[in-house]
């Protein structure tokens, strides 16, 4: 039986004081892309940035575990270095720090925890420039301060890039399709795609189907509420396409009812 | 010093000094008199006047400071301050004295001036007359009254018209404290004549480890359509106290910029007067101070608009840690007949630690009323949400802070124009904040 990358048990999590997370429970396989829908509100950013270790987001029960070890307690830059990747909803602009410097810190910050030779400037300038064609990525924006004034699309493709270079086990995409037009969509998507295999899984967080047509996963979760109300392949994010999130929400609410009348009675 | 006032022992102090002076000529004893009466009649200054209400002079009034006596360097040890000096013609001070065998004046076009003021008085002692004697605009300051008083030696730099010098001329003050509490107060002046331009980097170090004072007073005249560029860094030690009077005197068309980058000593307190003497007159004023428990730093500028068309650009940023306090004062004048006047001010601070402390003092006088000016103050920390992106993506926690830090930091080092002084300076921020250097 191999080691799932990653397994998450009756997950209970808060963002700050707020319960968003009720019992989550989710198993990946290496190479597996799963995809998670949900309405606004449902804890899908929360579970990124919970798998992340963003500070602020705190697990109160349940087991998160990346190749079989838990990861209460690691850092970020830890999670960042075992292989974890969150390409950000809204990737943040640092004002004053080149694009290219932030990626060679962050590529050899990676490196050293793996025990592989940092690169040097030459080196690294041949890694990235192979890179960069998957996104399409201009040299400009290499020397601009990271997604300082970059587009929705550039900072996108920047996330994507950042991804290649990085190399990660797990890759967590949080809404990374949120506010692009249908071409940038389809050039982050061809380069997720390009990244895909069987050693690498994939956590698709996204609010419409329209990117699983490009990213197509290989199961679908939908998520409200805090829960995974059901779990499907391709089929269920085109049912979700048609029918909208109400009717999940409204059997789940029936379901919670029901449960309540057993309690009573 | 309990039973003296520091009047007394500034004077007994002086009395001494002159006894043993010899070969002045009159006019610069007469200076030094005046002044000496002149700082007795201003008093020590107290934390009553407003100047002082942030920087407490009673911790300077307190000891019995004596001047500090003729030491040597070594080579190694300016050499390990790690600044480019060969990058232009440099003069080097220890204690207040010229030290010959660690300056060079190679390669300096012959039309220029450059010489310590004891040199000169040996070879054109009246050359130095006009610049010595002059009070303006620090006559009431009792501190630069005590460095017209005591100076022993420093600089003195001309550059004639038309001469555009590419290399930076270095002004480098060294001191070598002992074990009791020793004062100097070095001088220099730059004269840029009419359509001349010059770069003037000023130093300030300690070697070694000891209580000092270093009460600086240096006047830059930049004349009509003439460039000055000057970087001052104070990187003194934890037992020294550094006060620091530069006036800038911008005259028509003329442009000085001043970048001011505070590190070291226990108190730093740095007076910075503009004067915009002249019809389109333009001066950038920039600021970094950086300080860790137990340092003050206080910051004064004057940007005194007294001719129209004339603009000034002000940005001081501070990062503090520790439990540490730095105060930002920043007067802007504009006269009634300055205008068209264009003036900015910003003062950005970045707290790094709990017990960091910030007083941001913008002051704007305006009595014309065509002209644009602004003004404003901010006081952080280090975004959460970069951080997190940084450690998302491996990098360590300290290492985005230093990287964030170093991004804050570099809206000023940018405006230095050597590279190596400014990756330098860089180098020295984050040694001091972080106890580490970023790997290129």
């Amino acid at each position: 039986m191999t080691t799932p990358m990653l397994e998450i048990k009756d997950l209970h999590a808060t963002a700050g004081e707020t319960l968003i997370l009720k019992g989550i429970d989710l198993t990946i396989q290496p190479g597996e892309v799963h995809a998670v829908m949900g309405p606004n509100g449902s804890g899908k950013s929360t579970l990124a940035n919970v798998l992340a270790g963003k500070p602020g987001y705190e697990i109160v029960s349940g087991s998160v575990r990346f190749e079989g070890r838990d990861l209460a307690g690691l850092a970020p830059e830890q999670r960042a270095r075992e292989g974890i990747f969150l390409a950000f909803q809204y990737p943040v602009e640092i004002p004053g720090v080149s694009n290219m410097y932030f990626l060679k810190q962050a590529v050899n910050a990676v490196r050293a925890h793996r025990g592989i030779e940092e690169l040097d400037a030459m080196e690294f300038l041949q890694l990235i420039r192979e890179k960069m064609k998957l996104v399409e990525m201009s040299d400009a924006l290499m020397q601009r301060s990271l997604n300082e004034g970059f587009s929705g699309g550039e900072k996108k493709r920047n996330e994507i890039l950042q991804m290649a270079l990085l190399d990660p086990k797990l890759a967590v995409l949080d809404e990374t399709d949120s506010g692009l037009d249908i071409d940038a969509l389809r050039v982050v998507a061809d380069g997720v795609n390009a990244l895909r295999g069987p050693t690498r899984s994939m956590l698709v967080i996204t609010h419409y189907q329209r990117l699983l047509d490009h990213i197509v996963p290989d199961f679908v979760h939908v998520l409200s509420g805090g829960r995974i109300v059901k779990s499907g392949d391709k089929g269920l994010a085109i049912e979700l396409e048609a029918k909208g999130y109400g009717w999940l929400q409204q059997a789940e609410g029936e379901r919670s009812s029901s449960k309540a009348e057993t309690a009573a009675g | 010093m309990s039973d003296v006032t520091p009047e007394r022992h500034w004077s007994e102090s002086f009395g001494a000094v002159a006894t043993a002076r010899v070969g002045e000529p009159a006019w610069l004893e007469a200076a030094r008199k005046s002044a000496i009466a002149r700082f007795v009649e201003l008093g020590f200054p107290t934390r009553g006047h407003e100047e002082w209400k942030y920087t407490n002079p009673a911790s300077i009034a307190k000891i019995a400071w004596a001047p500090a006596a003729a030491a040597s360097v070594s080579r190694a040890a300016l050499d390990a301050l790690g600044l480019p000096l060969a990058e232009g013609p440099h003069l080097v001070f220890v204690n207040g004295r010229l030290a010959a065998e660690l300056s060079s004046v190679a390669g300096l076009d012959p039309a220029v001036t450059l010489a310590s003021h004891s040199q000169l008085l040996a070879s054109e002692p009246d050359a130095l007359e006009t610049h010595l004697a002059r009070t303006e605009p620090f006559d009431d300051r009792a501190f630069a009254a005590l460095a017209r008083a005591f100076a022993s030696d420093g600089a003195y730099v001309r550059i004639p018209r038309d001469h555009d010098l590419e290399r930076p001329i270095w002004l480098v003050f060294l001191s070598a404290p002992g074990a009791e509490p020793a004062a100097s107060h070095p001088r220099f002046t730059v004269v840029a004549e009419a359509s001349s331009r010059a770069t003037i980097c000023e130093v300030h170090a300690t070697i070694g480890a000891g209580p000092h004072l270093g009460n600086t007073l240096s006047e830059f005249r930049v004349g009509e359509n003439a460039q000055i560029d000057h970087v001052k860094l104070q990187l003194d030690g934890d037992g020294a106290i550094h006060l620091g009077h530069a006036a800038i005197h911008v005259a028509r068309n003329a442009r000085a910029s001043s970048t001011l980058v505070t590190l070291g000593a226990s108190t730093a307190r740095h007076d910075i007067v503009a004067l915009l003497d002249g019809p389109g007159a333009e001066c950038v004023l920039d600021g970094l101070y950086v300080t860790r428990d137990g340092q003050h730093v206080d910051c004064r500028t004057t940007v005194d608009h007294r001719q129209p068309h004339g603009s000034s650009r002000e940005l001081f940023k501070g990062v503090l840690s520790g439990k540490s306090r730095a105060i930002f004062n920043g007067r802007v004048i504009v006269r009634r007949d300055a205008q068209k006047t264009d003036a900015q001010q910003r003062n950005e601070n970045l707290l790094l630690g709990v017990g960091a402390e910030v007083d941001s003092q913008p002051q704007l006088e305006i009595e014309a009323d065509d002209v644009k000016c602004s003004h404003g103050s901010t006081i952080g920390q280090l975004d959460d949400d970069a951080l997190f992106y940084l450690r998302a993506r491996g990098i360590g926690e300290a290492d985005a802070a230093a990287l964030l830090t170093r991004a804050f930091a570099a809206q000023i080092t940018e405006r230095i124009a050597s590279v190596a002084l400014r990756e330098r300076i860089e180098a020295l921020v984050l040694e001091r904040l972080f106890a580490r250097e970023l790997r290129g």
